[in-house]
């Protein structure tokens, strides 16, 4: 057997990190294992689109014919047991394996679990297309929806089936909406286009108990009230896939830890995405763990670079959106960086906050509105704190200044 | 065919920017570059059909609102994932001071 590379996890990270190795020439064995049936394929449409559609479809990275074009082996409905640092080799649950020379560890994320009795087929969660594709069939006129947990997987899921006419009903346990990393101007802005579409948000709700028969969920809260729903998708946030690296032996901090060129404690053993934590440069090398569509994306590629040999240190800034009904929300930066906000309001109702450090330093900006209104000012803004710049609130504050005149400056 | 159509005024468009312009049922972006050149491709990102008029214009790449998929405005180059499949271009001139494009 000759050793080459080595994925483990099919999704947009490892199956990126894949089409990188050979769009770089590399001309041994890249193996890429998922544990999924289905070709790689991007997860950020299963709350949005693929759950409207009447046959929901998975939207691959790459076909069959790209991967054999390529010589990417792809296998799939697999998992990796164990590594052997030793002997450079994984073994996988069919009990064959693989010789590596690098192995990249893209295993992803998983839902949190609700750690509660009493949950039953019809609490489900959202990860996969398989899971996409459960929910959806329950998706229908006035059928009804709790969703558990008002951040972005809960309330996307909330407008697609809001658009299926399904009644909704979202209940979060903090004080409001998309606590974590969105400001509360936004997330305002978000609650009145759920309550506008008719879907019920219920905040700073515990919940005592979840009974579920397996035809109906009934959720009873901290405050006397009970829910009943056909079906409870629990929407609490995610944590990194690390069982295989810790049985490996390496060091997990928050996800597998690694440094700057994602590489682990193991100089042949790389980690990429959601599942890894690593050191962000634009924050002083803040220790952080993205759980990111275009984040994934880079790291795929750049953990391929390094695999070759070009150790470069991640530089990109995080950058994340979100969807609901009309509305698009996008994110650059770490807001929890910014000690003050600075507010620039666009065409339509659209609006971008610029956070700012106490030395004047922007750090992040949030932005939402109709469509794609925000996406190019906050493309800039992206570019502006990669250069760690420090602009004159006023001029970002100003509709009349041209951010990008701010990039030359 | 292949007519000549007036897409816009010159200066309705800034330097190094982009515009959209719907015609015949369809849509297009036009763009024009830092050294004050016009450039016409489709309207819609080959990714998931975002209008790139949305986008951001540096230098001689277009870069899709959505998802970041970067196009050379002015090959129909698809320049960086998540886009792989190349964008159309037309043929742009300038006279009297508006853009017109050859739609074929």
């Amino acid at each position: 057997m000759q050793a080459g590379m080595v994925i483990i996890g099919a999704g947009e990270c490892g199956g990126r990190a894949a089409l990188t190795l050979r769009e770089l020439a590399y001309d041994g064995p890249v193996t890429l294992v998922g544990d999924e049936p289905h070709l790689p394929y991007e997860r950020p449409p299963l709350s949005k689109d693929a759950m409207v559609s009447d046959a929901p479809e998975i939207k691959a990275i790459a076909s069959d014919a790209m991967l054999a074009e390529r010589a990417i082996r792809h296998i799939h409905s697999v998992q990796a047991v164990a590594i052997d640092r030793t002997a450079h080799t994984v073994r996988l649950t069919d009990g064959s394996v693989l010789l590596y020379n690098k192995l990249l560890l893209a295993t992803g994320s998983t839902p949190r679990r609700l750690p509660m009795p009493g949950l039953g087929s019809r609490c489900v969660y959202l990860r996969t297309f398989a899971d996409a594709l459960a929910i959806r069939q329950h998706l229908s006129a006035g059928n009804r929806v709790a969703i558990i947990g008002g951040g972005f997987i809960g309330l996307e899921l909330a407008a697609s089936a809001r658009k299926l006419w399904a009644v909704v009903i979202v209940i979060e346990a903090q004080p409001r909406i998309l606590m974590r990393g969105v400001p509360a101007e936004i997330a305002e802005i978000v609650h009145q286009a759920h309550e506008a579409e008719g879907v019920k948000i219920l905040t700073g709700q515990g919940i005592i108990s979840i009974a579920d028969d397996g035809t109906e969920v009934c959720i009873a809260l901290a405050d006397g009230q009970e829910i009943v729903a056909d079906l409870a998708v629990i929407g609490i946030g995610a944590v990194p896939v690390t069982g295989l690296a810790v049985e490996a032996g390496l060091t997990i901090d928050n996800g597998i830890a690694v440094d700057a060129t994602l590489r682990t404690g193991d100089p042949d053993i790389f980690a990429a995405g959601d599942c890894c934590s690593f050191p962000l440069a634009v924050y002083a090398g803040r220790r952080v763990r993205l759980e990111a569509w275009r984040n994934a994306q880079e790291q795929g590629a750049l953990a391929a670079r390094n695999m070759l040999g070009a150790g470069e240190a991640h530089a990109a800034v995080p950058w994340f959106w979100s969807d609901q009904y009309g509305l698009s929300l996008q994110i650059a930066g770490l807001s929890d960086e910014g000690k003050s906000m600075v507010r620039r309001d666009l065409s339509d109702g659209a609006f971008i906050l610029f956070h700012l450090a106490e030395d004047g330093r922007l750090v992040a900006a949030s932005g939402i509105g109709p469509g794609n209104a925000v996406a190019r000012d906050i493309r800039l803004a992206e570019m502006l704190i990669a250069k760690r710049v420090k602009p004159a609130p006023e001029a970002l504050g100003s509709q009349d200044v041209k951010l990008k005149s701010l990039l030359a400056a | 065919m292949s007519d000549w159509v007036e897409a816009c005024a010159a200066g309705d468009i800034d330097e190094e920017d982009v515009m959209r312009f719907d015609h015949g049922g369809r849509t297009f972006a036009i763009y024009r570059s830092p050294d004050d050149d016009y450039f016409a491709t489709d309207g819609l990102c080959t990714h998931e059909k975002v209008h790139l008029a949305d986008g951001l214009v540096m230098d001689d790449i277009i870069e899709c609102p959505k998802h970041n998929g970067r196009f050379n405005y002015k090959t129909g180059a698809a320049r960086g994932a998540p886009v792989c499949v190349n964008l159309a271009t037309y043929p742009v001139k300038v006279e009297a001071g508006k853009v017109l494009i050859q739609i074929g």
